[in-house]
C-alpha cells in the first residue's frame, strides 16, 4: 500500500471511530472532557511504562485508559461534593494530572524519549512509517489495526447499546427509573472515549482527536434534529474533512494532523453561517421576516379598526401611519407595499385611503381574536 | 536559608520567582470571576487558542521579543474569546462545545503555521513552541516587566469596574435591567482573561496556565463568602504557588517551573476543599457526626419503639 493511501485510511477511520462515540460526548454537553482526558492520561502512560518495565503497548493502553476513567471519576466526585462547578473541577484535575505526569517524567525518565510535546503534536505522517509483524509477517502498519479496531469496537458498543445511549443522554431520569443504569453507562460511554483517545493520539495526535471528536457532531448538529441522522452526519463530514485536509496538507506540504482539524473548523464555520435553518444566515432572514409579518399586521388591525369610522378620513391615510405607528416615511412606504403584494390591501383610492382586501379583514380579525385571547 | 538570600540576590532566581509570583496573582484575580462565571475552561481553550497568533505574528514581523509575540497571542485568544462568546449567545450550542471548537481548530491551524515557518528553514522560530510550552526558567527583566505592566493594568481594571464585575458575576440580568452595559461588561471581563493568559503562556505553557486561572479561586471560594476577601485570597494563593513553584524547581534537580506551580496550587486546593473555613468538606462532616449524636429521634417514634419491646 502506498504510503498516501495508509494515512488517509488512518485518518478517515479515525474520523468514523471519533464521531460515533463524539455525538454523545455533545449532546451530554461533555465536549471538554475529551480535552481533559487527552492531557490527563500522560501519568497513565508512565505508569504503564514503569508497571511493564519499558516501553509496552498494551501496558501504556491500559495505564492511559485506567488515568481517563480516573480523571472522569475524579471530577463527578468534585462536582458532587457541591464545592466546585463541573467545569472548574475539570480544570482542577487534568492539569493536575498532566503536571504529575511531565514532573515524574523530567525527575526520573529525563533520558527516555517520553515526550511530553508529542502527547499534543503527534503527527498522522508517521502512520505508515510503525509496521506490526508478527514472527516475521509483515502485517501493515499499526495504526490501521488500532484506528479499525477502534473504530468497530465504537460501532459495537453503538450497535448493543443504541436503545440504553438514546434514552441516558436525553432523559436521564427516565432512564434511572425504568432500570437502565445510566451512571454505570456514563462510565462505559466515558471509558470508550479514553480508549478512543489513547488509541488515536499515537495514531494522529492528541489535538486531531479531540478535533474528531468534538467538530464534525456539532456541525452535524447544526442540520438535523434526529439521532440517526446525526450519528451518520457525523461520521460522513468527520470522514470528508479529513480527506479534504489530509489533501491540502499534500499540496501546500504542512501538517496533516493540523490541516484536518482546521479544514474541519472551516467546515463548521460554513454550517454555521449557511445552514438551512439554525444557520446565522437562515436566523437573520427569519427575523427580518417576521419583522414585516408583524408590522403588516399591525397595519391591518390598525386599518380594521378605523375603516367605516367618522375619523377614515385622517387615519386610513398613508402619511398617518407615520404618526400613529412610530414608523419612518420609507418604512411605511415599505410596509404597504408590501401588504399590497400579499394581497392584504387594495391600491389606494381616489382620496388617497389605504382599504383592505378581503384577506387583510380576515387577518385583522383573526389578530384581534388572538389579541383578545392574551387580554 | 540559602534560598531565601538567592529569592532576593541570585538575579536568575529572583526574576522568575517575581515573574510566576506575578502571574499567579493576577491569574488569581481574574481566574476568580472566571470561576464564578462558569467560564472554568475558558483559559484552556484562549491558551491554545494563542498560538496560531504567536506564528503569524513572527511571520509577519520575524522578532521573536516577547511584547510582540504576546499581542500576536493577544489577538488570537481575543478572536477566539469572541466567536466562543458569539456562537453560544446566538446558537444553541452549548458552551462546551464552543469551546471544544474554539480550542482544537485554533491549535490545529497553530500547527499548520508552526509547519509552515519550519520549511523556511527559518533558524530564527526555533524556540517558538517554548514559547507556548512555557520556560520560566528563563524568564528575563524585560518579561518581567511587561508581565507586571499588563497584569498591573488588569488589575486596575479589575479594581476600578469591581462594582460592575460583581454584579455581572452574580445577577447579569438584574445588571442588564438597571442599565448596564451588560455585553460590554462580559466581554471586558472575558477580556482581561486574554491578558491573564497571554502573560502566562510564556512562563508556564498552555496546559498549566489553565491550571493557574482555576485553582486559586477555587481554593479561595472555600475561606470565605465574600467577593473582595475572595479575590484577596485568591491571588495570594497563585503569588504563593509562584514563588513556592520557582524555589522548589530551582532547589530540586531537573523539575520544570510549570509543573510544579501547578502541582503546589493543586496541593493548596485540596487542603481548602477539606479546610476552608467557610465551606471545609471536614467541618461538615465533624457536623454531621455531631448531629446524628445530639438530635434526638422525632417524637412520633417512640411509641412504636415501645410498642415493638
Amino acid at each position: 500500500m502506498s504510503s498516501d493511501i495508509v494515512i488517509a485510511l488512518t485518518a478517515s477511520l479515525a474520523a468514523c471511530a471519533c464521531a460515533i462515540v463524539g455525538v454523545f460526548l455533545v449532546l451530554r454537553r461533555m465536549a471538554m472532557m475529551a480535552d481533559a482526558i487527552s492531557h490527563a492520561i500522560l501519568p497513565g502512560l508512565v505508569a504503564g511504562y514503569v508497571l511493564a518495565n519499558g516501553p509496552n503497548v498494551l501496558a501504556g493502553f491500559f495505564g492511559a485508559t485506567a488515568a481517563g476513567l480516573l480523571t472522569v471519576w475524579l471530577v463527578e466526585s468534585l462536582t458532587r461534593s457541591r464545592r466546585v462547578k463541573e467545569d472548574t473541577a475539570i480544570g482542577l484535575i487534568f492539569p493536575a494530572l498532566f503536571a504529575l505526569g511531565v514532573v515524574i517524567i523530567s525527575k526520573f525518565f529525563a533520558n527516555v524519549h517520553l515526550d511530553t510535546d508529542a502527547v499534543l503534536f503527534g503527527e498522522i505522517a508517521f502512520a505508515p512509517l510503525e509496521t506490526w509483524s508478527i514472527n516475521g509477517h509483515n502485517l501493515g502498519p499499526s495504526a490501521l489495526w488500532t484506528l479499525s479496531s477502534l473504530t468497530l469496537l465504537n460501532a459495537l458498543f453503538l450497535g448493543l447499546f443504541y436503545k440504553e445511549l438514546k434514552l441516558s443522554t436525553f432523559d436521564s431520569g427516565l432512564a434511572a427509573a425504568l432500570g437502565f443504569a445510566p451512571t454505570l453507562l456514563h462510565y462505559a460511554l466515558m471509558g470508550m472515549v479514553a480508549v478512543t483517545t489513547v488509541g488515536g493520539f499515537t495514531a494522529v495526535g492528541a489535538i486531531l482527536v479531540i478535533a474528531l471528536l468534538i467538530v464534525p457532531p456539532v456541525t452535524a448538529s447544526l442540520l438535523t434534529h434526529r439521532l440517526p441522522f446525526l450519528i451518520g452526519l457525523s461520521v460522513g463530514i468527520g470522514v470528508v474533512g479529513a480527506l479534504v485536509g489530509f489533501w491540502l496538507a499534500k499540496i501546500w506540504d504542512v501538517s496533516i494532523s493540523g490541516m484536518i482539524a482546521t479544514v474541519h473548523g472551516g467546515i463548521f464555520g460554513l454550517t454555521l453561517l449557511f445552514a438551512p435553518s439554525q444557520g446565522l444566515v437562515a436566523q437573520t432572514l427569519r427575523r427580518r421576516r417576521q419583522g414585516w409579518d408583524f408590522r403588516q399586521q399591525m397595519l391591518v388591525v390598525h386599518l380594521a379598526s378605523h375603516e367605516g369610522t367618522a375619523v377614515e378620513d385622517r387615519e386610513c391615510r398613508p402619511e398617518h401611519l407615520v404618526n400613529e405607528l412610530g414608523w419612518s416615511d420609507v418604512e411605511a412606504q415599505e410596509i404597504v407595499r408590501r401588504a399590497r403584494a400579499n394581497d392584504l390591501v387594495n391600491e389606494l383610492d381616489a382620496e388617497g385611503h389605504i382599504h383592505l382586501t378581503p384577506t387583510g379583514k380576515a387577518l385583522a380579525e383573526q389578530t384581534a381574536q388572538i389579541g383578545a385571547v392574551c387580554d | 536559608m540559602d534560598i531565601l538570600k538567592d529569592l532576593f540576590f541570585d538575579y536568575t532566581l529572583r526574576n522568575v520567582a517575581l515573574g510566576t509570583a506575578l502571574l499567579g496573582l493576577v491569574a488569581g484575580v481574574l481566574g476568580s470571576f472566571a470561576n464564578l462565571r462558569r467560564q472554568g475552561l475558558m483559559g484552556d481553550a484562549l491558551s491554545h487558542a494563542a498560538l496560531p497568533g504567536i506564528c503569524l505574528a513572527y511571520l509577519v514581523t520575524h522578532q521573536k521579543t516577547p511584547l510582540i509575540l504576546m499581542a500576536g497571542a493577544g489577538i488570537a485568544a481575543w478572536l477566539g474569546m469572541a466567536l466562543i462568546l458569539r456562537i453560544t449567545r446566538h446558537t444553541r450550542i452549548d458552551p462546551n462545545s464552543a469551546l471544544g471548537i474554539v480550542l482544537t481548530v485554533f491549535f490545529g491551524f497553530g500547527v499548520v503555521l508552526l509547519t509552515v515557518l519550519q520549511k523556511r528553514n527559518d533558524a530564527g522560530q526555533a524556540g517558538l513552541d517554548k514559547f507556548l510550552f512555557g520556560q520560566a526558567a528563563a524568564l528575563v527583566e524585560e518579561s518581567v516587566l511587561t508581565m507586571g505592566v499588563l497584569g498591573g493594568l488588569a488589575l486596575a481594571v479589575v479594581a476600578l469596574l469591581f462594582k460592575e464585575f460583581k454584579l455581572l458575576s452574580f445577577d447579569p440580568e438584574y445588571a442588564q435591567t438597571i442599565g448596564y452595559p451588560v455585553r460590554l461588561l462580559d466581554t471586558l471581563l472575558t477580556g482581561l482573561l486574554v491578558v491573564a493568559v497571554v502573560i502566562g503562556l510564556n512562563t508556564v505553557g498552555v496546559v498549566l496556565m489553565s491550571a493557574l486561572l482555576v485553582a486559586p479561586g477555587a481554593a479561595a471560594r472555600q475561606w470565605t463568602h465574600s467577593l473582595s476577601t475572595m479575590l484577596g485570597i485568591a491571588g495570594a494563593f497563585g503569588a504563593v504557588s509562584g514563588v513556592l513553584g520557582a524555589v522548589i524547581s530551582v532547589t530540586e534537580s531537573r523539575i520544570p517551573t510549570g509543573p510544579v506551580i501547578v502541582l503546589v496550587v493543586s496541593a493548596i486546593v485540596f487542603l481548602s476543599l477539606f479546610l476552608g473555613s467557610a465551606r471545609g468538606l471536614l467541618w461538615e462532616w465533624l457536623r454531621h457526626a455531631k448531629n446524628r449524636h445530639t438530635l434526638q429521634p422525632p417524637p412520633t417514634l417512640p411509641p412504636a419503639q415501645e410498642g415493638a419491646q
